[in-house]
This record gives structure tokens, sequence and C-alpha cells, in this order.
């Protein structure tokens, strides 16, 4: 069965498609365009113009690299929620409209699931994790237990991205803030105290960017900030990810979101693997960002297990949680 | 003697010891290499102190506790009471109802006898909940602390009520008790917190 997923929940507009051969994953293309805010962070409405604008390239392109034909696709998927209202209605609007005119199957997706999803459906051996999802707006330590994924820990105020974004905003930096925070870490001499802050299992990161900032107030050493922020946040992160692998008793780990690409995360959540003779996993970058492919796997699992969705019922949902998602291919 | 591990979780080991001849839990809080050492050291030593202080206090308010024999902040190791009973995560979905309705108003009643000391226990779960000799024990304060404000109550709360949703989401009710025996033991108490909580609830992402 072949799947087209639209995905937009947020700055990323893309388009993937996606093959099964028995339950694994063939990623047969997957196109993603970002929508650069020129100052400050995502405005929704910038932003749902920019999907507006290149989902019809984004497509054409994404079936270009696929070589395949509209007739091809059996299945049409797109992001239902969570995310930003303009931004979910407009490429909800495409995926509608493709449905409709190709007269194909309409499946809309839970995205963070679909982060988890993608993982299992692409890396072979992983099977049953615990995935720490690290993205601008969402931080979630999320696992699958008594018939669904749910939630063990997640912050209590911002993201971790949107955290890294709104410091290196006010040290001057553009979107995206994480990777250039990376390389200022690695210049760092000395660690500089921040708040840690840990409830349960969930985590918060307002105290941590509001003490970060002062220290650029008062004239610290940019590169031990970033250090401090990195080694702080990360290892709560750790921490709240490993309390959750403990309470379930899984022996995997997953990472996922566009956090997932920081280096210095992905070192620390294999130590703790490692160190709890667990597996760790990171799908490919363009798998582990905001992509279209991720969505059309999540789509294809609920459609070959029953699911069926009318275009009544694929209103968009910017709250949809985690925890309301009905499994049933699992 | 070769070192018994009874239990290991995700930040300590629970290591079956002695104490002066008499059976004992040695608690010691494993180094943790992902973290650079500056926090690593910090947040074992004081977790350890917290934690043994929050234990003695608990006690002195009438919640049950294991006895506190030693404590060594540089290891990061706390020596207390073995208690041989059952963890009531691995009970409460097998009970009756009724037993699982009086259960959960004792741990409510508990939860409520520390609050109203200002006490928070930072992870109020099943599995650190033991049963014995019809006492449910508190074991684990590694992260809680002294505050007064309802906000932290509430925080406290919502963690059990997070913790039922994921381990016992076949009995519903499991928290509705809970919260009823903290009325009982606070009545005053349980009005403020149970706004709080609904806050709380609809204050998470996407609620």
């Amino acid at each position: 069965m072949i799947t087209l997923g639209f995905e937009g929940t947020a700055h990323s507009v893309g388009v993937g498609i996606v093959h099964n051969k028995g339950k694994h994953c063939t990623v047969l293309s997957n196109v993603i365009k970002t929508y650069q805010p020129k100052k400050g962070g995502i405005h929704p409405r910038e932003a749902a113009n920019h999907h507006a604008t290149s989902i019809a390239d984004v497509l054409s392109e994404s079936l270009k690299q696929s070589h395949l034909r509209f007739s091809d696709i059996d299945l049409i998927a797109f992001s239902q929620g969570p995310g930003l209202g303009p931004c979910l209605r407009t490429i909800a609007t495409a995926a509608r409209a493709l449905a409709l005119s190709l007269e194909k199957p309409l499946m809309g997706v839970n995205h963070c699931v679909a982060h988890l999803e993608i993982g299992r459906g692409t890396i072979k051996d992983c099977t049953d994790p615990i995935l720490l999802y690290v993205s601008g707006a969402n931080t979630q330590v999320i696992g699958f237990a008594e018939g669904k994924y749910r939630v063990f820990g997640e912050t209590l105020d911002v993201g971790i991205g949107n955290c890294l974004d709104k410091f290196g905003r006010t040290i001057g930096l553009s979107f995206p803030c994480g990777p250039k925070i990376e390389q200022y870490a690695l210049k760092a001499t000395q660690y500089l105290s921040l708040p840690y802050s840990i409830k349960g299992m969930d985590i918060a990161f307002s105290g941590l960017l509001t003490a970060a900032e002062e220290y650029y107030r008062q004239g610290k050493p940019l590169e031990d900030i970033c250090y401090s922020m990195q080694e702080t946040a990360f290892a709560a992160l750790t921490e709240v990810t490993e309390r959750a692998m403990a309470h379930t008793e899984k022996k995997q780990v997953l990472l996922g979101g566009g956090v997932a690409a920081n280096t210095r995360l992905r070192t620390m959540v294999g130590t703790m693997a490692r160190e709890r003779d667990a597996s760790f996993y990171v799908p490919i970058k363009d798998l582990c960002v905001d992509n279209g492919a991720m969505i059309a796997w999540l789509g294809h699992l609920m459609y070959q297990s029953g699911t069926r969705m009318s275009i009544e019922d694929s209103v968009i949902d910017q709250r949809f949680r985690t925890d309301m998602v009905k499994v049933t291919w699992r | 003697m070769k070192k018994q591990v009874i239990y290991r979780g995700a930040e300590a080991e629970i290591i079956l010891s002695k104490y002066r001849g008499k059976p004992a839990i040695l608690k010691h809080r494993i180094p943790k290499s992902y973290r650079i050492p500056h926090i690593d050291s910090l947040l074992i030593s004081m977790r350890t102190k917290e934690e043994a202080k929050l234990i003695i206090e608990a006690r002195s308010t009438g919640v049950s506790v294991p006895i506190i024999y030693d404590v060594d902040l540089q290891k990061g190791t706390i020596t207390m009471e073995y208690l041989q009973g059952k963890r009531i995560k691995d009970i409460l979905n097998n009970l009756q109802e009724k037993e699982r309705k009086r259960l959960c108003q004792k741990i409510g009643e508990s939860v409520a006898k520390l609050h109203t000391h200002d006490l928070i226990h930072g992870d109020i779960t099943t599995s650190n909940m033991i049963l014995l000799d019809d006492r449910v024990y508190f074991i684990d304060f590694g992260l809680g602390g002294k505050n007064s404000e309802i906000e932290a109550k509430g925080v406290d709360l919502h963690v059990l009520m997070e913790a039922f949703e994921s381990t016992h989401s076949k009995h519903p009710s499991c928290f509705t008790y809970v919260l009823e025996g903290y009325q009982n033991e606070s009545p005053a108490l349980a009005k403020v917190v149970r706004v709080k909580i609904d806050e709380i609830v609809k204050r998470g992402r996407y609620r």
C-alpha cells in the first residue's frame, strides 16, 4: 500500500510518500520546506501563508522524487493536530482536496504519535520504545501502556526547543537557535548553576530560561551560559526519560523531534541507555524533524488496522493529545 | 557479603543490608555518567539530605514511613528500616472495589497529613507506597521538599492522578477515593487543592 502524508503543524510544510514491506516502512520521498521568520518566533498566520504558497511545489517535488504518479497513491494522510490552527487548517484543506479529487480515502493522524511510529517503522529492533520527543513546542516522554500511547512526563511550561530559541533571541541569534547554542557550548570553560526542575516525571524550563537570561545581563560568557543550559536541561530530560523506562520496565529508548539533532543530548540519552542495558535509537534526521513521511506511515497503520475517516470527521484539533488516540494497530 | 540489590530504580539501588545486626535497606543513589560531575554530585547529596529530613518529618505528622538508621551524604546513602510488605502498584488492580476504595482513602488521608504540615512528597505514585500490617507506608521522598504553597500541593496530587491514569486505568475511581480521604483529613485544604488540580490539568499542553 502506498500512502502520501501532509505535515504542517508549525514552521515546516512537508509531503512524504511511504510504502510498506510487511511491517517495515520504506520512505519513497520526503520533501520538507521550512518557514523562516524574518524576526522573532513563528507567526501562525505568516507560517500558514508560507505553507499555502509552498504546498503545491512540495507536493509535486515529492511525487517526482518517488517516481510515482498520483494514480499510484492508495491513501492520503495529514496531521490533524496538535499544532498551530492556521497551519493545520491549510494542510488539512490540501489533503482533503487531493483525497476528493483522486477519490482516495483520507486519514487524519496525531503528530506526536507519528514521531514514535516512524521510529518503530523504519528502525529494525525498535519495537516498543519510550520516546523522548523534543521539539520547539513539544517535550514529552511517551510510551505504549495498557492499550494506549501515554504521556509519562511532559513540560509544564515551554518546550525545550522553544526555551533554547527564546534564549537565542535574547542574545540576538536567528531561528533555529539550538544548533548555534550547541556550537557555543563546545567552547565553554565552566559550569554556571541553573535551576533543575523536575516534578515527578514532569519537567519545567521557564526558571532555567530566566536564570540564563540573567547571566547574560550580568555579562557572563555566552559559551558558559549555553553549555550550562544544555547540561542542565538535557540532564533533566534524560532523567525523566530514565524514570519512565524504569516505571514501565521498557528496554528501548527512541529520540525524536528537532532537538534530537543535538549531539550532546544524543550522547546523554545514549549513555543512560547503555548504563541500564537498554537500546538507543534515533531515526535519520529527515524523519526526526516534522515531516510528511511519518504522517503517511501512521496513516497507513491506522488504515490497515481498520480505522476510517470521513471528510466530516477530518476537522483539525489544535489540542489533539497523545493519549486521545485510539490505538488499533498494536 | 555480596551486594544484594532488591530493586533498581531510575536513580537509586535498593540494597538489602544490615544495621547493627538487624536487616535494613540501603538506598544508594548511583552516580550518572551522562551528566557532568558538578550536577551529579550536587543532585545526589541534595536529594539524599532532603529525603532523610523529609522522612523524619513525615513520621512526626503521623504518616507511616520507614525508620531512618543512618545517612551518608558523600556516598549518597540512607540506611533505613526494611519494610517487608507489598507495593500498592502490584496489589491495587486485584482488590475488591470496596477494599480498593478503603485503601485509596487511606492514601488520601496520609497525603493530607503531609500537606497540612507543608511536606511535599514530590513523586506520589503507587510504586512508592508499601502496604504492611494494614498501614500504607510512603517511601522515596527523593523529589520532595517543604512548601506551603497550594500550587506545590496540587502538583503533588496531580502526579498521583497521572500515575493512576497510566498504571490503574481500569479503575478510574481511585483518584476520587484519594480525594475523599484527603477531604476527611483536611476539609479546608481539600477545597482549595481540588480547584488547583483542575487548574493544573487545564494548564497542561493541549487540554
